[in-house]
């Protein structure tokens, strides 16, 4: 079962356009073919049953009263129009006002029902076959004679069958014809529907395996949402490998440095007889190599954050959480404990489509300035205006100078923040996350004697989940 | 005749098993093998010895076949298959008769066998029916006349001469032209019936014989016998294969194919749908409708050499339009309706006071 399921979910386009026109030819065929028939039957029932009552008429015209009696001399024009049905036997009875048989055959004899004899036809049999009858009636006022004269005139069924069938076979021609043209018409569609696809696939397959441009989404509606798709997998897949470009030579040119520091300490160490001088020589390497490592961490923590800002599903995040967590860590008190840190958080929820480690991650980075740069106290919260909403942290320092925060803007927009190694790479995670999530980051002096960093999302619509 | 033909004429009483006695078949012959396969019933209406030779013919390349041909009036043809029909019971394998208004209810009545080939589907409409009933013959109706008595500019070439020879009040041909009596005569009253669809000069010409004091009477062979003595001079719708057959003996008689119209008719023939032995009766159509069973047909003059010329089926002095073949169709079912044939009886019986 799974298996017939698995071929026909990869049941190609055309075969599946095959089966279904197959299936609508089959029953169409089929209802028409029945319609066909019941109309050929209609029609020559309707033409037939005209011979019938021609013929009847005429012999009921026929008929005249001498001596007070009937006098009927058969036209021979009404049996040539019977005749006109070539190979079907004539039945005829004239039966007179007292029921008894004038001429013809006694077996004919008249439905006694009174709707068995429509418009004056009835279906009967004659000598063992099928037949059709009509009965015309005359009547007859005269001195001599008054009463009805009954004309039944009958006919076996052949020549309306053939009729019928030839009706029949010509709308099956037809019908066959037109089907043809059916098939011949959808594989024409067909074909010129699947050719944008099997365009794109072509270009797919022919194109350069590290070529992520855009396809060309000059495609039918329906192939465009496909294209659209694959073109935004592509950017993504782009911007990810430029992202690890990027990442990778940040790298190596942010460790080239300390790395180099590390060796020149390194090769002085090994040169310097003097043990006092080789101690602070150590405990140089010891501050580069622990400093080394935070930058390491960050490093993490920015391919991490970019990573995350990709491929992470965006989901309804209350930043009053984010704060709450990054506070409650407390690293910060036992690094530096002379630092005062404090939580401002309101009662309702601050929520934004985001992705919670990252949020997290440039917020710890954010905080981490702030303690290394900033004045005590430090204040980390989250607050919702109109329909934006941040998450940020407030120190009582100044904050850089004009001119740095100034360039520092600059180097966001330009995307080269991380390339600068003073101030490490704490805003470039957090600028990375602002913008993965489709916000921003904020540097601003809100005081005297404040500076805030904050970030700041589009509110999510009034969430209940 | 041949050896093998071993009976002549039989009595009624030779085969009372066979037939019932409420009939009587004019004649019976036995052709064949003396020790017959198979027995194949053949009633006619045709003299047997006009149409023997053909039965002899086909059983030349059928040993062990035995025929028995009997000889009917046409009437009495007629009713036995008809009884033998609504019976249910077993008689003739094949009917052949010239009865064909007869012949064409039979068929109606569903009483034969249908049965196509090759042959039968080479004839021409008008000469099957349905597949149960084909026309065999082609023998037209003349006008017969003495030759010596009657001279050449009064030689009728069509019915409207035959009306002016009969107009003048001293014609001298009042009361010696003859004609079939159609109440007795089924040929007759066809042909008469024929006529009277055919044309409105039968009318004219039915008084016309009426009032002339034209005799009818009895039977084809009679007719022309009495024309070739001199008792009539003219006889009128004659059939041509008996008229031709007698001149073959005595040329004392001319022949007129009227040019104006000619019937021609075809003996039909039927299988009865009770017939014993239908594969030998379906062989016999087939041998009649055959290039060789024609030949012995032609021969019989049951195909009127008169209807035909060198290039084949025109008439010496007519036109193809003037040969009337009587069509194998229902619409001759009206010449046997009972009640039809009584008011034509009476017209004729009007205008035919009586010999």
């Amino acid at each position: 079962m799974t298996e017939l399921m698995r071929r026909l979910a990869t049941l190609s386009l055309s075969a599946r356009v095959a089966v279904g026109i197959a299936f609508l030819l089959i029953f169409g065929g089929l209802i028409v073919s029945i319609a066909a028939f019941a109309y050929g039957r209609e029609a020559a029932r309707s033409a037939y049953d005209r011979l019938l009552l021609g013929a009847a008429t005429d012999i009921a015209s026929a008929i005249s009263v001498r001596d007070g009696q009937p006098e009927i001399e058969l036209p021979v024009s009404a049996f040539e129009l019977l005749a006109l049905a070539p190979d079907d036997r004539i039945g005829y009875r004239i039966i007179g006002p007292d029921g008894s048989t004038l001429t013809g055959y006694d077996e004919l004899v008249l439905p006694t029902g009174r709707n068995a004899l429509r418009d004056g036809f009835f279906d009967g049999s004659f000598f063992g076959a099928p037949a059709r009858f009509a009965v015309v009636s005359r009547r007859f006022a005269e001195r001599t004679l008054n009463g009805t004269i009954q004309v039944v005139v009958g006919q076996t069924i052949e020549a309306r069958n053939a009729m019928a069938y030839d009706i029949t076979r010509k709308a099956l021609y037809v019908l066959a014809a037109s089907g043809l043209a059916m098939v011949l018409l959808s594989a024409v569609v067909v074909r010129s529907v699947l050719k944008p696809l099997e365009t794109m696939a072509g270009g797919l397959s022919a194109r350069d395996p590290h070529d992520l441009t855009p396809m060309d989404t000059a495609v039918p509606r329906e192939t465009a949402v496909m294209v659209n798709a694959l073109n935004g997998f592509m950017a993504r897949l782009d911007r990810q490998m430029n992202s690890m470009r990027h990442l990778i030579s940040d790298t190596a040119h942010q460790l080239r440095t300390p790395v180099a520091a590390l060796r020149a300490q390194a090769d002085l160490f090994t040169d310097e007889a003097d043990m006092a001088r080789k101690e602070k020589i150590v405990e140089r390497l010891q501050t580069r190599t622990a400093s080394l490592g935070r930058l390491l961490d960050q490093m993490l923590a920015q391919a991490l954050v970019i990573h995350r800002g990709d491929s992470a599903r965006r989901e309804a995040v209350d930043l009053r959480d984010i704060a709450l967590d990054v506070f409650e860590e407390g690293d910060h008190q036992v690094l530096n404990p002379e630092f005062d840190i404090q939580l401002e958080i309101g009662d309702a929820p601050v929520i934004v489509m985001a992705d919670e480690p990252s949020l997290k991650e440039a917020l710890k980075n954010l905080l981490n300035n702030a303690v290394k740069y900033g004045a005590s106290p430090v204040r980390i919260g989250a607050s919702r205006e109109g329909n934006r909403a941040g998450i940020w942290v407030e120190d009582a320092g100044t904050g850089p100078a004009d001119a740095v925060l100034a360039e520092l803007g600059g180097r966001f927009n330009k995307g080269t923040l991380s390339r600068q190694a003073s101030s490490g790479l704490g805003l470039a995670i957090a600028h990375s996350v602002a913008v993965s999530f489709g916000g921003e980051l904020a540097l601003e002096k809100t005081g005297d004697n404040t500076f805030r960093a904050s970030l700041m999302f589009a509110a999510a619509p009034e969430w209940t989940s | 005749m041949r050896a093998r033909l071993l009976i002549a004429a039989i009595a009624v009483f030779a085969c009372l098993g066979q037939v019932p006695p409420a009939h009587a078949q004019e004649m019976v012959r036995v052709f064949g093998a003396a020790a017959p396969a198979q027995v194949f019933v053949l009633r006619s209406t045709t003299d047997i010895s006009v149409f023997g030779p053909v039965v002899e013919e086909f059983l030349s390349t059928r040993p062990g076949l035995q025929v028995r041909y009997e000889q009917w009036g046409s009437n009495e043809l007629y009713r036995l298959s008809r009884q033998d029909c609504r019976e249910d019971r077993q008689g003739a394998d094949v009917v052949i008769s010239s009865g064909v208004h007869q012949m064409v209810k039979l068929v109606n009545e569903a009483c034969a066998w249908s049965y196509s080939s090759r042959l039968t589907a080479q004839l021409p409409a008008a000469l099957r029916w349905r597949d149960e009933l084909w026309g065999i013959t082609r023998e037209p109706a003349v006008m017969v006349y003495n030759r010596d008595l009657v001279p050449a500019e009064d030689i009728p070439q069509t019915r409207f001469d035959l009306l002016d020879l009969l107009r003048p009040s001293e014609t001298p041909y009042a009361g010696r032209v003859a004609t079939y009596d159609i109440e007795q005569s089924g040929l007759g009253y066809l042909f008469a019936f024929a006529d009277a669809q055919e044309a409105s000069t039968f009318g004219a010409l039915q008084e016309s014989l009426g009032r002339s004091g034209a005799v009818s009477t009895c039977c084809s062979a009679d007719i022309i016998q009495s024309v070739a003595e001199g008792d009539y001079l003219i006889a009128y719708n004659v059939l041509g294969s008996y008229a031709q057959g007698y001149q073959q003996r005595d040329d004392r008689i001319g022949i007129v194919l009227p040019s104006d119209y000619t019937l021609v008719l075809s003996r039909a023939l039927m299988i009865p749908k009770t017939a014993a032995n239908k594969a030998a009766a379906e062989q016999f159509l087939d041998y009649l409708l055959s290039p060789e069973g024609t030949l012995a047909l032609r021969t019989a003059l049951l195909i009127s050499p008169l209807l035909e010329t060198d290039e084949g089926n025109e008439g010496e002095v007519l036109s193809p339009t003037a040969l009337r073949p009587i069509s194998l169709s229902p619409a001759l079912m009206v010449a046997l309706d009972a009640l039809t044939r009584e008011t034509f009886l009476r017209r004729w019986r009007a205008t035919f006071p009586g010999p």
